[in-house]
């Protein structure tokens, strides 16, 4: 939903980023306000992940140039785990598995970890059960997940609700879905979508790191813009998915041309001040 | 003697919180003469000087061991003192003069208050008794008739008891480091417990505190007789840091028909700075006898200090039926080198054995898991298991895996699994994204590997083995 007056949540101005040292990332910018909803689509290499997992802060990439702020504050400035207490979250496209940990300590660690930045007392086990339960239930994932090793063996619907499941319980202010909906049978993606839906308010943000259309029918978003070679090429409504369905990236005119990212930002800050 | 060893041998106190002590030391080396003062020094009977000539002269004749996985500079035993007479440790008035990088070490570790000043050698009188703590023991064990005093003690009061058995598990010429602890040892522990009793607390040396410190070259000796049982709790999590940089125990276990020993070591010596520099070789030699039918040994270990541990903690299931366990986390990290693991003999019939080794290895450390598993001709139906598993933290650490596997009998079934993992960044990153920082993240993921293990331990051996763990991994990633 787009709130014309909300504030700026991400900030994002000219980021360069390599990985291994090839350029990825060639001047990319952003403006996500609270309250939007934004879906990142492109092809393949186009730099859709590298971006999520640049905000996330993997050590991997290397930040060549380039801001980016949450809030007015330097995310680049925090270490990985910083810019998650900060807010920001990312749901992996292939979540890792960590034999040996049960996942509901895993969860539990990182909720308690969150409760005492913030100056709350820590669940002990018997509450932290209650509540994730609860949590647990909108997604439809049966307990037994608690007791099984983080993601070890899990099937890939399972794993990316077991994401959704940690969004739920950290209540991010921004919100990065990478491909989320890889892998999921149309059952699942709906389920996945509803708990995304339900945990999404006015004063968070989402980003959706996306292929395919199919997953905006469910979460539909306020700007869609499109990747390529670095950057965004192409910024409009929920409308540009559907175009981009049916003609392709070549179709809608996403070839990259020099300056194109700078011109499409000044139309999405356009859009974002007609209700 | 080379630079580095002489640098090792004759380095000063660091830790500074014991001073002005009243020494009778012997001069450096080792002779006849050494140890028949020894001897003399501790009024031992004429028995026990011709245990320890024995063992001399053996020792003379036997080459330092070649074929563990270890580094290290030639050890010149004649730059040894090897006597230093019983002395109190001088007390400190308060914690503020504690060292405080012990201080914090103790807060980490989570130890409790009273205890940290125990450990730290403060005066604790006032605030916890332990000398009347180690005696309300000692009444309350002597009542059911269990023995539980220094080996010194044991020597003059029950020297039948020591004579039995001393030497029975591990012989005086066993190795190269038995034979000189056989010769030179000052002290060390002695249990006893009497047949058909169940020993009604865990047995801590903690609870020895008071009693003289018992030295680099440590002896103890644990018998349960039948139907008695036992547990063991050997040395504490707090850092034990020592002036000794040579330590060679001795560490014998008999168990008669049905009798139960469970002898559990949490471990975390001085394993020198992350440039390896100092640390304790620690070269030992435990081994229990399961000589009745049905009787149990089982070891648990958690090893997290010594620059070198060279440590083979072993059972001979003599008896028949009888079970023989042996559940280790080896933890390296900067320069540390371990080779340490298990023997089960299998001698009687339908003998059980289980081996659980877990090895962690981070810095530039190198970890060695060897084990011998041997089925007698005479071990019909016997069965062992062994699971070994290594965990790698940074790409400059080295894990190795030795099974010995030497099977004589037709019936016996010898079961052998491995397994290597490593902490990868990104399960690291994976954690950082949920806000979890990469101490806390390693913890979780060592405890989860460690887990089979720690059950094994008394509980809260247990929770402070999981923090040691943490801490001794600290600054190891990221």
């Amino acid at each position: 939903m787009i709130h014309p007056h909300s504030p700026v949540l991400l900030e994002v101005r000219g980021l360069c980023a390599s990985v291994n040292g090839v350029e990825i990332l060639k001047g990319l910018d952003i403006t996500v306000r609270r309250g939007e909803v934004h879906a990142i689509m492109g092809p393949n290499g186009s730099g859709k992940s590298t971006f999520a997992k640049v905000l996330a802060g993997h050590a991997a990439y290397a930040v060549t140039a380039g801001t980016a702020q949450l809030d007015g504050q330097d995310l680049f400035a925090l270490a990985p785990e910083a810019r998650a207490l900060a807010g920001v979250f990312l749901a992996f496209q292939y979540p890792i598995e960590i034999p040996g940990v049960a996942n509901s300590q895993f969860l539990r660690l990182a909720y308690n970890t969150l409760q005492t930045q913030r100056g709350q007392d820590e669940l002990d086990p018997l509450e932290f059960d209650d509540f994730v339960r609860e949590k647990m239930k909108s997604l439809e994932m049966s307990p037994e997940f608690l007791g099984r090793s983080v993601n070890e063996g899990f099937s890939g619907g399972e794993k990316k609700r077991n994401e959704i499941l940690q969004m739920a319980l950290l209540e991010p202010r921004l919100a990065i879905l990478d491909e989320t909906d890889s892998g999921l049978d149309i059952d699942a993606l709906r389920i996945v979508s509803h708990g995304v839906n339900q945990l999404h308010h006015r004063d968070n943000a989402i980003v959706l790191v996306t292929h395919y259309q199919r997953l905006l029918n469910y979460i539909v978003p306020d700007f869609v813009h499109v990747m390529d070679a670095g950057r965004i090429v192409k910024t409009g409504g929920k409308e540009l998915a559907l175009e981009l369905e049916e003609r392709g990236y070549e179709g809608v005119g996403a070839e990259h041309l020099p300056g194109h990212g700078a011109r499409h930002r000044a139309q999405a800050v356009a859009v974002a001040v007609t209700p | 003697m080379s630079a580095a060893l002489q640098q090792l041998v004759n380095q000063p106190y660091k830790h500074g919180f014991v001073t002005d002590i009243e020494s009778d030391v012997a001069p450096k080396g080792l002779s006849e003469d050494t140890i028949r003062m020894i001897s003399a020094k501790k009024n031992e009977p004429a028995w026990l000087l011709e245990f320890r000539l024995g063992a001399y002269r053996t020792w003379l004749q036997m080459a330092e061991p070649a074929w563990p996985n270890l580094h290290y500079p030639k050890i010149d035993f004649q730059a040894i003192s090897y006597y230093a007479a019983p002395r109190q440790k001088a007390k400190l008035k308060s914690m503020d003069e504690v060292d405080p990088e012990l201080l914090r070490t103790f807060e980490k570790l989570g130890v409790p208050l009273h205890e940290r000043m125990a450990l730290a050698g403060v005066a604790v009188d006032v605030i916890f008794d332990s000398v009347s703590v180690a005696t309300t023991y000692k009444h309350k064990l002597a009542e059911v008739g269990i023995i539980f005093c220094s080996m010194s003690e044991a020597v003059q009061q029950h020297p039948e008891l020591v004579q039995k058995y001393l030497g029975t598990v591990v012989p005086q010429a066993d190795n190269y480091y038995a034979a000189l602890n056989s010769a030179v040892f000052t002290d060390g522990s002695f249990c006893f417990i009497p047949k058909g009793v169940k020993c009604p607390m865990d047995l801590s040396t903690y609870f020895r505190i008071n009693t003289e410190e018992s030295g680099q070259f440590e002896r103890t000796l644990i018998v349960a007789e039948e139907g008695a049982s036992v547990s063991y709790l050997e040395g504490c999590t707090a850092p034990a840091f020592s002036t000794n940089q040579l330590h060679a125990a001795v560490v014998e276990l008999v168990a008669l028909d049905d009798a139960d020993i469970k002898y559990s070591t949490v471990q975390n010596w001085y394993a020198g700075d992350e440039n390896g520099v100092g640390g304790i070789y620690n070269f030992v030699t435990k081994r229990g006898l399961a000589k009745g039918v049905n009787s149990r040994i089982s070891w648990t270990q958690v090893e997290t200090g010594s620059a070198i541990t060279w440590k083979y903690p072993s059972v001979v299931l003599r008896g028949d039926n009888s079970v023989g366990e042996f559940y280790s986390v080896a933890v390296t990290n900067h320069l540390q080198q371990a080779d340490t693991g298990t023997k089960m003999i299998h001698l009687g019939k339908n003998t059980r054995s289980t081996i659980i080794s877990k090895g962690i290895s981070a810095g530039r450390s190198s970890n060695s898991y060897r084990g011998l598993v041997r089925m007698a001709p005479t071990a019909a139906g016997a069965r062992n298991h062994s699971q070994c598993d290594s965990m790698l933290i940074g790409d400059q650490s080295g894990a190795h895996t030795f099974p010995y596997i030497d099977v004589r009998n037709r019936t016996a079934r010898v079961e052998h699994e491995a397994s290597t993992s490593k902490i990868g960044e990104d399960q690291l990153f994976y954690f950082a994204q949920r806000g979890v920082g990469a101490e806390a993240a390693v913890s979780m993921i060592i405890n989860g590997f460690c887990k089979e293990v720690f059950q094994q331990l008394p509980m809260e051996f247990a929770v402070e083995a999981t923090k040691l763990l943490g801490f001794k991994l600290e600054g190891s990633v990221g």
